[in-house]
């Protein structure tokens, strides 16, 4: 069922793709994409390291979380994630969130990983457009028909805080899953953290 | 085949390509302003609900619950000849669309594709041609109907076959009856053909079994879920601008203070 979307060689890869592509360097604003090619390079054999560490895959999706949280712009994904419904939030509520959300999304991504043993990403190019660069690149899975992943890099925080994979919208998803988490909780905020730290 | 016959059939097809445009272009609602907010216009979402829960059921009944399937216990080597045979078969009808979108240049490669892949890819169990730089390029009647200018329509979750919009699902029923390979092959080799991309199906949705699953069961709303990634991703293999996301999101714009 659902097989257009499902099955489809390139989103399911590419899903798998999302975490590790999330660990874009900082400092790939200021690269030329020669230099993000190689960051990324780097980033791609310090992952696959992770995966075929052997770990626990407790350990590994620790080492994923910590990768989110120093290359992507989680307070900025976050609050994106949560929407209209983090204007109305306590400092104390935004603050359980972020923790239970980067979390959340380093497991759910870490989770894919292993799907992407023995691929690899090269970088086409990076272009400013407004206050982002986009960084393109494609993505080889072993068995797959090549597919496109796109960063966006803050040009201030010098973060990743977006990707389209295959036009799959990141920081949408994201922000549609959040939403019906709290439909689910009637719009409970801190039942909806709760359930967050469980979930991905 | 006797000559009179495949000229009817042909005609048959001519018939129901000119039906299923006309159906088409009178299927497919458009939304008035503001009906669509992010890109999603989904009018008939109840009965979509009830069609995916329905589908849910199926997914879970024959993937077989916990614990990898008899799919996934197949060699990589035999699933990869399977999806290779299942592309190959599908190329025929491929080509045709894209002469239909006068995408000649497209079409050509693809043609050049099937033949590489039917004949040095024995019978089209390996992918050649995507190693002498012809790599797998798709088409279907539901882009056809896009780049014939008709609009999207309203979001759909077919009983089995998944998501579309009105104007793939059109396309779709299209597909199932203009398969040049359905008319052109005798049986019973046209059943390798059908039986090999049900096979593709099964194996693929083995292959990416977990990551399916964490949209179709660990989701908190499957259903919003899917349309959203299927609605993008579509929207991207067309690419097709029209439908009024939010096309530039800015870094700087969100207080994320406290976050």
């Amino acid at each position: 069922m659902a097989r257009h979307v499902l099955s489809r060689r390139g989103l399911l890869g590419s899903l798998a793709m999302a975490g590790l592509i999330s660990a874009l360097p900082a400092a790939v604003f200021a690269a030329t994409s020669a230099q993000a090619q190689t960051l990324v390079d780097k980033l791609v054999g310090e992952i696959n390291r992770v995966i075929d560490s052997g770990k626990s895959e407790s350990a590994m999706l620790g080492d994923f979380k910590r990768i989110f949280e120093s290359y992507g712009d989680m307070p900025y994904i976050a609050a994106y994630a949560l929407g209209a419904d983090g204007r109305s939030a306590s400092p104390a509520q935004k603050k359980a969130f972020s923790a239970a959300f980067s979390g959340y999304i380093s497991r759910k991504y870490g989770k894919r990983f292993r799907e992407f043993v023995g691929g690899r990403l090269e970088v086409n190019g990076a272009k400013k457009v407004k206050n982002a660069y986009q960084v393109s690149t494609t993505a080889y899975l072993r068995g797959e028909a090549p597919f496109e992943v796109t960063f966006f890099v803050g040009e201030k925080s010098g973060r990743f805080y977006n990707m389209y994979i295959e036009g799959v919208n990141m920081l949408l998803t994201e922000r549609t899953e959040i939403g019906a988490m709290l439909d689910k909780r009637r719009g409970d905020l801190n039942a909806m953290i709760e359930d967050l730290k469980r979930a991905g | 085949m006797p000559f009179a016959k495949r000229v009817s059939r042909v005609s048959g097809i001519r018939t129901i390509l000119v039906l299923m445009a006309g159906l088409a272009v009178s299927a497919c609602a458009v939304p008035g302003p503001g009906e669509a907010p992010d890109g999603i216009y989904d009018p008939n979402e109840g009965a979509n609900r009830r069609v995916h829960a329905f589908n849910k059921r199926i997914d879970s009944a024959l993937s077989g619950g916990e614990g990898p399937g008899l799919a996934a216990s197949v060699p990589e080597p035999l699933a990869e000849g399977v999806a290779n045979f299942a592309d190959t078969v599908s190329l025929p009808q491929t080509v045709m669309n894209q002469i239909l979108q006068a995408r000649l240049g497209r079409a050509a490669r693809n043609t050049l594709r099937f033949s590489v892949n039917a004949t040095v890819g024995i019978a089209g169990l390996f992918d050649v041609a995507s190693q002498i730089g012809l790599p797998e390029d798709e088409s279907d009647f539901g882009e056809t109907l896009y780049v014939w200018g008709l609009p999207e329509g309203a979001y759909i979750e077919l009983p089995v076959l998944g998501p579309a919009t009105e104007r793939d699902a059109v396309g779709k029923v299209v597909d199932l009856f203009t398969d040049p390979v359905s008319y052109l092959v005798p049986t019973p080799d046209r059943y390798y053909a059908t039986g090999a991309k049900l096979a593709d199906k099964a194996l693929s949705r083995a292959r990416y079994g977990e990551t399916v699953d964490s949209v179709l069961y660990d989701s908190a709303d499957s259903y919003a879920q899917l349309r959203m990634i299927y609605l993008q991703k579509r929207r991207f293999e067309l690419g097709d601008e029209s439908a009024g996301e939010e096309d530039y999101i800015d870094p700087e714009a969100l207080d994320t203070e406290g976050f």
